[in-house]
């Protein structure tokens, strides 16, 4: 039995375990440490924080086309998508599962839907540390298995984990999607307004918008924000297989790319994709 | 942050656990489950201290008209009244269908 | 000069000068009685991207490792040459250029190369100096098989500066000291990063500003025991929660280990 699908459901309307859901084929979705296990962050309540029964990250198993596959959902409503110790863990652990799995030959399909702002600062040097165990599962895991990303919503993906984001074999994006590393708040912030107005929505998406990802080859697919297409776009970029080259791993590319730059000159998100494309002729 | 205990006399129990909600900004999650005793044991912790009144007039309105047997823990984030007794509603009418 | 040009210096006798970009130091040198490959990131007033001249770890710098570590991948075949981070990091660049220039890439591709050659098993050592703040950490020196750290009052290790930190959550500079006493993942010392259990070892008694022959011996020696130690074992980083600090202050990263393990096959 398949599941109806409903037509002008979006994607980024759903919460983190629903997305899972609709990555996962129909009948197969499984959660791995559920909110009824209450493994929750044990550094938030003492900071006089409410936490979350599943920490704000869910672990699915399930199928995709068939094979067995795992996705790692963020939930970007509880403490801004932000990793700490617990949500972290869940994240690297699974990774390092379907690491033991690839090698032993039955590969696990890995999805990271990734809505964060970036590490939780109430869990700081603990979010640092599980961020870096992140890196390290994708780069050991994606020698055997594409490791696909999704930035769906507008929170976007930023800090230690749009590094995670940069080391995906693929990144699917919607419009409404955003990576940078910095959140323009922040920018602001340090840099002050004449560096980035970071009200100035326009602007923002110009710089780091889903479109203008695709559009310079930082990210892979734009697709609609819906869950049949985001789910297409998934099981695409596993059929495409690994890449040949991981982009994090195109060093020579980005320093010719960065090389052609003049950085005193204005630069907006439609100049660079003309001068890089330029570039690649 | 504040933890806040209620004990509501109830009888008909619930078939199975269920999940609903986020602790987001303005929203709350439930975890609602069976219980033997024929009690709604509500335990709440909230973003917002000193609001112990108000979550004893919520749930005591939501349980004099619901009769709902259960363990039911319930993580807040500000959530209004109204937003209260929806989560509550969605959580009861799930664990029984 | 600044720590991480003072102690790259005085590890490989090489003058930290007339490096392309001149933010990014490299060379090879002894450590005991093999050759590795040291990198560190420096202040460079000059640097094409403004935001980065005072030692942040920005596009220019995150490719640059990239190109560095991999050309020590690619030069050895036998023998894997070990490659040390020195580490005095304030942080990666807040700027307008860098995000639409992909700065997120930038510090994925060093990161990239860094855990690249941990796992083709060259011994990676971070070596910190000085500050080891956030994004820039992360792609210089959190990928390493060994951490290393010299106990002093300016090592610091954080997700943010504590000037940023204190704005952005909007409490005093007080109020975060008040916090970091009790949770110890909030401090910015370095001893209450050691209670993570991610460090090797805390290198105590050295000057970390001007270091004396003797100071130099000691780190190197600290370097070459870190390095003997990654080659011995596993190419992860899972050294990092089997340590007796780690099983106390990170249990909650092991318990959920533990029960995805029990869970991952139903």
């Amino acid at each position: 039995m398949s599941a109806p699908s409903i037509p002008r459901v979006h994607f980024t309307e759903l919460s983190a375990r629903e997305r899972a859901k609709a990555l996962l084929e129909a009948g197969t979705f499984r959660e791995l440490l559920g909110p009824f296990e209450r493994i929750e962050s044990p550094h938030l309540s003492p900071q006089g924080v409410v936490p979350q029964s599943d920490d704000g990250v869910v672990v699915a198993r399930g199928t995709i086309d068939g094979s067995p596959a795992v996705i790692l959902a963020i939930e970007a409503a509880f403490q801004g998508g932000g990793i700490g110790e617990v949500s972290g863990a869940k994240i690297a652990g699974a990774l390092e599962l379907a690491l033991g799995d690839a090698e032993a030959g039955t590969p696990v399909r890995p999805v990271l839907v990734l809505e964060t702002g970036g590490i939780r600062l109430q869990e700081a040097n603990l979010g640092l540390l599980a961020i870096a165990e992140v890196h390290a599962a994708i780069i050991a895991l994606r020698r055997y298995v594409p490791v696909v990303g999704v930035i769906a919503g507008p929170l976007g993906c930023f800090g230690g984990m749009s590094i995670a984001a940069g080391l995906c074999s693929y990144l699917i994006m919607t419009r409404e999607g955003r990576l940078g590393l910095n959140g323009p708040a922040v920018i602001e912030e340090e840099a002050g307004v004449a560096e980035l107005d970071s009200r100035d929505n326009r602007r923002v998406w110009d710089i780091m918008g889903g479109e203008q990802r695709v559009a310079v080859g930082m990210a892979d697919t734009l697709t609609e924000d819906d869950p049949d297409s985001v789910a297409r776009a998934v099981r695409e970029a596993f059929a495409a297989g690994l890449p040949e080259r991981h982009r994090s791993a195109k060093v020579e590319r980005y320093e010719t790319r960065l090389g052609v730059i003049d950085s005193s000159q204005e630069l907006d998100g439609q100049k660079l994709r003309s001068i890089w494309a330029e570039e690649r002729r | 942050m504040e933890t806040l205990n209620f004990d509501f006399p109830a009888s008909r129990p619930v078939s199975r656990r269920v999940h609903v909600g986020v602790v987001g900004s303005g929203d709350l999650e439930i975890l609602l489950e069976p219980l033997e005793d024929e009690r709604a044991l509500v335990v709440v912790r909230t973003s917002a201290d000193g609001f112990g009144e108000v979550w004893r007039n919520v749930l005591d309105r939501f349980f004099s008209r619901n009769d709902v047997a259960a363990s039911i823990e319930i993580n807040d984030q500000g959530a209004t009244p109204g937003t209260v007794s929806l989560r509550l509603a969605q959580a009861v009418e799930e664990a029984r269908s | 000069m600044s720590r991480g040009s003072t102690w790259f210096a005085a590890l490989t006798g090489v003058k930290p000068a007339g490096f392309e970009p001149a933010s990014v130091l490299c060379a090879d040198a002894k450590v005991g009685d093999e050759r590795a490959r040291f990198l560190s990131v420096v202040p460079n007033s000059e640097a094409r991207f403004p935001r980065a001249r005072g030692g942040e770890l920005g596009l220019e710098e995150g490719w640059a490792i990239a190109w560095y570590v991999r050309e020590v991948m690619s030069d050895d075949e036998g023998d894997r040459r070990a490659i040390i981070a020195v580490v005095d990091v304030p942080g990666q660049p807040y700027g307008y250029h860098e995000e639409l220039l992909g700065l997120n890439l930038a510090l994925a591709a060093s990161v990239n190369a860094y855990a690249g050659a941990r796992l083709a098993g060259h011994p990676v050592i971070a070596l910190v100096v000085g500050r080891a703040i956030s994004g820039a950490f992360l792609a210089h020196g959190l990928q390493a098989n060994r951490i290393l750290a010299l106990r002093d009052e300016d090592v610091e290790v954080q997700v943010m500066s504590k000037r940023s930190t204190a704005r952005i959550t909007r409490r005093s500079v007080d109020e975060l000291d008040k916090i970091a006493r009790e949770v110890p993942a909030t401090a910015f010392d370095v001893g209450s990063f050691a209670r993570l259990g991610a460090l090797h070892h805390l290198i105590e008694g050295v000057n970390a500003d001007e270091p004396g022959d003797a100071d130099v011996e000691r780190v190197r020696d600290a370097l070459a025991g870190a390095i003997s130690s990654a080659r011995q074992d596993a190419t992860d980083l899972s050294s990092r929660l089997e340590s007796p600090e780690a099983r106390e202050n990170r249990s909650a990263s092991l318990r959920v280990r533990e029960k995805l393990a029990e869970q991952w096959n139903q």
